[in-house]
């Protein structure tokens, strides 16, 4: 039954589904949330919607985004997905700037910390990059060519990440595999000298995060993975410094001992600026795990779960702009079958991330109401589509996210029989009698 | 001894495995999605399974002896048993992604072993796709020769990218390689000895032997005289076409 029911995600493009992802500005201008093919910004600053104008296309994006990123001091907003376009979009004129067609699915993007580049990386394992010599001419809109500068072989790249002090991207793939390379001087000739592998996961590795620490300008990477751990690396060596099993030491398992290990898989990662905290969002947790990462030590624990009371909310994406005042969280998903509308969405925040309690020396968070998120109403009609939603469409998006991301990164396993089976189809064994 | 006897797979004469045994497909897709048990990293690696006389299993610590050359895609092993008894205290390991091919060499090693004692321990063989887990088993630097010899030549354009040889797949050879390694190429299929060439010329971390340097090598000469696969090459009088590199600093 259950093979059957594989099968047919193999085939068909409907079960596909996207998780809803969230951006924040660095100094917290705007928030900008994508589900499906839609895009969604809103300007805290003013707290009003923004509308984005591209002069070339209408919609945005003909396919699922499947990544969203402010860069370049929050000059820079990235979008790009499965119709294999990146937008980058300037966010002071609101206008796409350029339009740079991929010829495979953008799975990732990162953008240098000059802002002079802008990394992607598709589903077959190529990162390319595009220089933004003529950022400044805002009113020039032309397409540019993007260059490929490495490449995992033939492996759905997961995340690209720059370190922190942008000397080194590091690229995760869905073969377990973490890759730092020396980001060049000149990245148009290509990036060839690689930095080393970070190797200790067994399963796909599907978020990657850097956390920031004085002593050491490159930062420590953080990454997270269908294992449902999150370890912690020292990028120079590519040695494993810490791994955190983060679904058994918060508690999940227990409370849910039937299920498989994999229900678990850690779905994105934020490291909290000017701390050494990191947020993780699991798969199956309403709410969020902060992680302690001591760096002297280096070590990570857990430091706190913060559950969502009241609602299912299991976060697909988490964000935050510098200052760290609040933690985003979206969930969701583009298309759930069974439900009228399109796309799904829900927005949440958390406050108190910098406040230590000084007594306790405990943080004192607080998931904030509705009314209570920076912008309020009028910024969750304008990123949630609507005020207020049915939660028990927010379990079934849980769900149908849970179940896409295992179709495209968890390696099929199958039986002698089923192998053989599907071996029939091959052309060049096409039986003779 | 009485099994290898009832063994119809082991030659009566030589005691070494007969190869219609051991027939193969020609090509195997390294793209599809390996189930074979790969090393989570290097420190993983069994040297103790590979090498079972230098690194007895008993002992968990002694020698810290690593592999240093690999011959990827070793098919059925013809370089390795050569560069075996020329580099005795060297550690190599070749890597082959045909299942039945690993098999022969495995049997090929442990005969060799058993009919001239004291030699062939320290040569091993691995079914791994070694496009997307060399680093699974070699650490930065660890390796001072690779061999790539008569690789798939993968004509069409469409399915270059399955080539052992191109120019993104170099950065983990360049990685796996410490300075001054050289890596080995050999074909007999004039397009790819283009292709892998031009590959090489273009990184920046490779620099071409010179041809002084190709003569005093001795390893060079094996390269089409070794393999089974050069073997047929010169008895059916074909040309061949090879790519020896060194792994030096990139100047930036």
């Amino acid at each position: 039954m259950e093979e059957t029911a594989m099968e047919d995600g193999d085939h068909s493009r409907d079960r596909e589904v996207a998780p809803a992802l969230i951006a924040i500005h660095p100094t917290q201008e705007s928030v900008a949330v994508a589900v499906g093919s839609d895009l969604r910004v809103f300007d805290l600053h003013n707290g009003c919607p923004i509308s984005l104008v591209d002069d070339s296309s209408e919609p945005f994006h003909l396919d699922s985004i499947r990544v969203i990123r402010y860069g370049a001091k929050g000059k820079l907003l990235v979008t790009a997905g499965d119709d294999k376009l990146v937008k980058i979009w300037n966010t002071d004129t609101r206008r796409c700037i350029y339009t740079v067609s991929s010829e495979k699915r953008v799975s990732a993007v990162a953008i240098s910390n000059d802002g002079l580049f802008v990394c992607f990386a598709d589903k077959f394992g190529v990162v390319w990059v595009v220089g933004l010599d003529g950022l400044h001419e805002t009113q020039t809109l032309s397409s540019k060519k993007a260059v490929p500068i490495l490449a995992h072989y033939c492996s759905i790249i997961t995340s690209l990440e720059f370190s922190t002090d942008g000397r080194f991207i590091a690229s995760a793939d869905r073969d377990f595999k973490i890759r730092v390379t020396v980001f060049p001087k000149k990245p148009l000739d290509g990036a060839y000298e690689i930095q080393s592998f970070c190797l200790g996961h067994t399963e796909y590795v599907s978020c990657l995060a850097f956390v920031c620490a004085l002593e050491y300008p490159e930062g420590f990477l953080v990454s997270g993975s269908g294992d449902s751990t999150v370890r912690l690396w020292d990028i120079a060596s590519g040695s494993l410094l810490d791994t955190c099993e983060v679904s058994a030491e918060a508690g999940l398992v227990e409370s849910n001992g039937k299920e498989d290990e994999c229900c678990f898989a850690i779905t994105d990662l934020c490291a909290i600026p000017n701390s050494s905290l990191v947020a993780v969002a699991i798969q199956g947790l309403p709410g969020v795990v902060l992680l302690s990462c001591n760096l002297s030590d280096k070590t990570l624990s857990i430091f706190k779960v913060i559950y969502i009371e009241g609602e299912a909310f299991i976060p697909t994406g988490l964000g935050t702009s510098s200052s760290a005042e609040f933690l985003w969280m979206v969930t969701g998903v583009s298309n759930l079958q069974g439900s009228d509308s399109t796309s799904l969405t829900r927005v949440k925040a958390i406050s108190g991330l910098t406040k230590i309690n000084p007594d306790s020396g405990e943080l004192e968070t607080t998931v904030l109401e509705d009314n209570d998120v920076p912008g309020g109403m009028q910024l969750l009609e304008k990123l949630q589509g609507s005020a207020s939603i049915k939660e028990e469409v927010f379990l079934a998006a849980a769900e149908s996210v849970k179940i896409a991301m295992r179709n495209l990164l968890i390696k099929k396993q199958y039986s002698v029989e089923r192998r053989d089976f599907r071996k029939r189809g091959r052309n060049d064994r096409k039986i003779k009698h | 001894m009485l099994k290898n006897e009832a063994n119809p797979n082991i030659s009566k004469t030589t005691r070494l495995p007969r190869k219609r045994f051991y027939r193969a497909r020609a090509h195997s897709n390294p793209l599809s999605d390996s189930h074979f048990p790969v090393p989570i990293s290097p420190s993983h690696v069994d040297y103790s399974l590979c090498y079972p006389q230098l690194f007895p299993p008993s002992k968990q610590v002694g020698n810290s002896k690593k592999i240093q050359f690999a011959d990827i895609g070793c098919g059925f092993g013809g370089l390795l048993i050569s560069l075996s008894t020329l580099f005795p205290e060297t550690l190599m390991i070749g890597m082959e992604l045909r299942d039945k091919v690993t098999e022969y060499v495995k049997e090929r090693i442990l005969a060799l072993r058993v009919a001239n004692p004291g030699q062939y321990n320290n040569v091993s063989v691995v079914r791994t796709n070694s496009m997307k887990y060399i680093p699974n088993y070699f650490e930065k630097g660890q390796l001072s020769k690779m061999f790539f010899l008569f690789p798939d030549p993968h004509f069409k354009e469409k399915n270059h990218r399955r080539r052992v040889i191109s120019p993104h797949l170099l950065d983990e050879y360049a990685y796996a390689l410490g300075v001054g390694g050289i890596m080995y190429t050999i074909t007999d299929v004039e397009e790819l000895g283009e292709w892998m060439k031009a590959c090489l010329e273009g990184h920046p971390m490779f620099e071409a032997l010179t041809d002084e340097e190709l003569e005093a090598d001795l390893v060079v000469k094996l390269l089409s005289t070794a393999t089974e696969e050069g073997q047929k090459v010169a008895r059916n009088g074909g040309q061949t076409f090879r790519a020896v590199y060194r792994r030096i600093v990139p100047t930036i």
